[in-house]
């Protein structure tokens, strides 16, 4: 199973290990990893499951959809490297992956 | 609301034809018997026709995953045409906001204020607010009984309030009371005329403050804010009325509710008043449940653009559509036993209080913030606090709240 590293705003790291195709937005919250509130439960509708992608990684995890950029336009303080944790699914190629959480969901 | 009068509304609700269900109604809210007509709704026709209503023929949408599915449609169903079922008398009295308006000139709105109630911001304004929530509480009549919406509910608001457009303190219950202006639906011209008197007061004296800060360095404030961005700073004068009445609403009569309604559901279920005082641990999770329950807004509005197929139901171009806020949240289809409030409940955010997509309430984290500094402080001072006799409802198929509830703390 791939694994995926959350970095918190204040720089406390959580390891999960998920199976393929589990959004990261699911991976946080079945695991009890704060700093993602998902309020819609994965539909793309709130952007309160706003993280950024580590550089090195950006390649592998794609672009933002349209209707992804729709909803982070209100997320706070979005940078190049924003996405919606319930946009993106773990593959293998995504084993190890780094996602910083914001420091608050809005 | 009694068992009989309960049994005696869900009769009543399944009894008579569907087509003539009509749910903007406000007496059904006053006595809070929707729950049984909405349930029927939602099993017999989730979309729905009224074809004869005070505001005109409209369609309602009554389960949550419909209403998700039309509240982020905003290409089909638009909001340009206003928010609520009820008409302006004419285009003259229309208030210009950006909640009544679709992107791309909404966007640039919203984004013109959404920092202020953003997590970084909202961080600062704690302080202030867990200050302002303490001196109210701690002032409260003990061995009296006192009516809590107006002591407590509307207090807090309004300070919060005018805290965010840094309005002056004393003049605070003039934000109340254009909010109270605002969400009353006139009815008569006579109704109209005097609402335009009160809201132009109400944008005289924002004017005051505009002129203000216009030429000062900006700073954390709302009426700062928008007088400085780019987007909003050239707003005609109706414009900026709009918007401020947008705000004060917004800030206003939602929050009130759930801080009124939260008590009165604790009351209700003792057991979830005890599992709260043994684990306060528990208070972010009830915020969400509170706000579910409550559901403060009742619905939104929208017009579709297009023709468009729901279920089996051609919704036509122009047609009004109701989203029923209040039935999606009641939905056992994605909600485990929505008619019971459970403080603990999983998923408790996963609610359509705040509704979806492009327009979601852009103050729901100041929000909750603010209900759960008021229960934090709440136990540590009152573990009971009780609600006695039933409240008075705002008869509004729009805000669903309460205009007075006796409460008695007890030494
Ligand atoms: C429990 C409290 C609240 C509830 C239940 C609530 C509910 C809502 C709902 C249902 C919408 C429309 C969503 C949609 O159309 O999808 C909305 C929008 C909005 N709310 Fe709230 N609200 C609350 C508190 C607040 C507060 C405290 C503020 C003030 C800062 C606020 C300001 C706004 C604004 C400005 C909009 C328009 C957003 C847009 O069109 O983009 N609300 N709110
Ligand atoms: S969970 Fe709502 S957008 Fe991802």
């Amino acid at each position: 199973m791939p694994k995926l590293t959350f970095i918190a705003h204040d720089g406390t790291r959580r390891d999960v290990e998920v199976p393929v195709g589990t959004t990261i937005m699911r991976a946080a919250v079945d695991n009890g990893v704060p700093g993602i509130d998902a309020d819609c439960g994965g539909q793309c509708a709130c952007a309160t499951c706003h993280v950024y992608v580590e550089q090195n990684w950006l390649e592998k995890t794609g672009p933002q959809t349209e209707s992804e950029q729709d909803m982070l336009s209100f997320a706070a303080i979005t940078k190049p490297n924003s996405r919606l944790a319930c946009q993106v699914a773990m593959t293998d190629t995504l084993d190890g992956l780094v996602v910083h959480t914001p420091e608050g969901q809005h | 609301m009694t068992t009989t009068a309960m049994a005696a509304a869900r009769d009543a609700a399944y009894s008579v034809p569907l087509a003539s269900l009509d749910m903007s109604d406000p007496q059904r809210f006053a006595d809070d018997t929707i729950g049984p007509y909405f349930e029927r709704m939602r099993r017999e026709a989730p979309v729905h026709y009224c074809e004869n209503s005070p505001f005109g023929p409209y369609w309602s949408i009554t389960r949550y995953n419909d209403i998700m599915a039309t509240d982020t449609n905003h290409k089909v169903f638009s909001s340009k045409r206003g928010i609520t079922l009820s008409e302006p008398r004419t285009e003259d009295v229309r208030l210009p906001m950006f909640i009544a308006m679709d992107p791309p000139k909404h966007d640039e709105q919203r984004l013109a204020v959404s920092p202020i109630v953003a997590p970084g911001n909202l961080a600062n304004l704690e302080g202030v607010i867990r200050s302002r929530v303490i001196a109210i509480i701690e002032s409260l009549p003990i061995n009296q009984t006192f009516n809590w919406v107006d002591r407590v509910s509307i207090e807090l608001t309004t300070q919060m309030l005018a805290t965010l457009f840094d309005f002056p303190f004393e003049d605070r219950r003039l934000l109340t009371h254009w909010s109270d202006t605002a969400t009353k639906l006139p009815v008569t011209d006579a109704d109209w005329d005097a609402r335009e008197l009160e809201l132009q007061k109400c944008l005289q004296y924002f004017v005051g403050l505009w002129n203000e800060r216009v030429n000062a360095p900006p700073k954390p404030d709302l009426v700062s804010m928008l007088a400085h961005n780019p987007a909003t700073r050239d707003m005609p004068p109706r414009e900026f009325l709009g918007n401020l009445v947008l705000l004060i609403v917004g800030g206003n009569d939602t929050t009130r509710n759930s801080i009124s309604g939260g008590l009165y559901f604790l009351n209700k279920n003792p057991g979830e008043y005890d599992k709260l005082r043994k684990s306060p641990a528990v208070i972010p999770n009830m915020v969400s449940e509170i706000i579910r329950y409550q559901t403060p807004l009742a619905y939104m509005r929208r017009i579709a653009l297009t023709d468009v197929v729901v279920h089996d139901k051609t919704i036509k171009a122009g047609d009004k559509v109701a989203m029923w806020y209040v039935s999606g949240n009641r939905d056992a289809e994605v909600i485990e036993n929505p008619d019971q409030f459970i403080i603990d409940r999983p998923r408790a955010r996963q609610h359509l209080s705040f509704g979806f997509g492009v327009h979601r309430c852009v103050g729901n984290r100041l929000a909750e913030m603010q209900l759960r500094i008021l229960w934090e402080e709440l136990l540590k001072r009152y573990p009971n606090v009780e609600v006695v006799g039933e409240p008075t409802r705002i008869p509004s198929s729009f805000v669903r709240g309460y205009a007075d509830m006796q409460v008695r703390i007890s030494a």
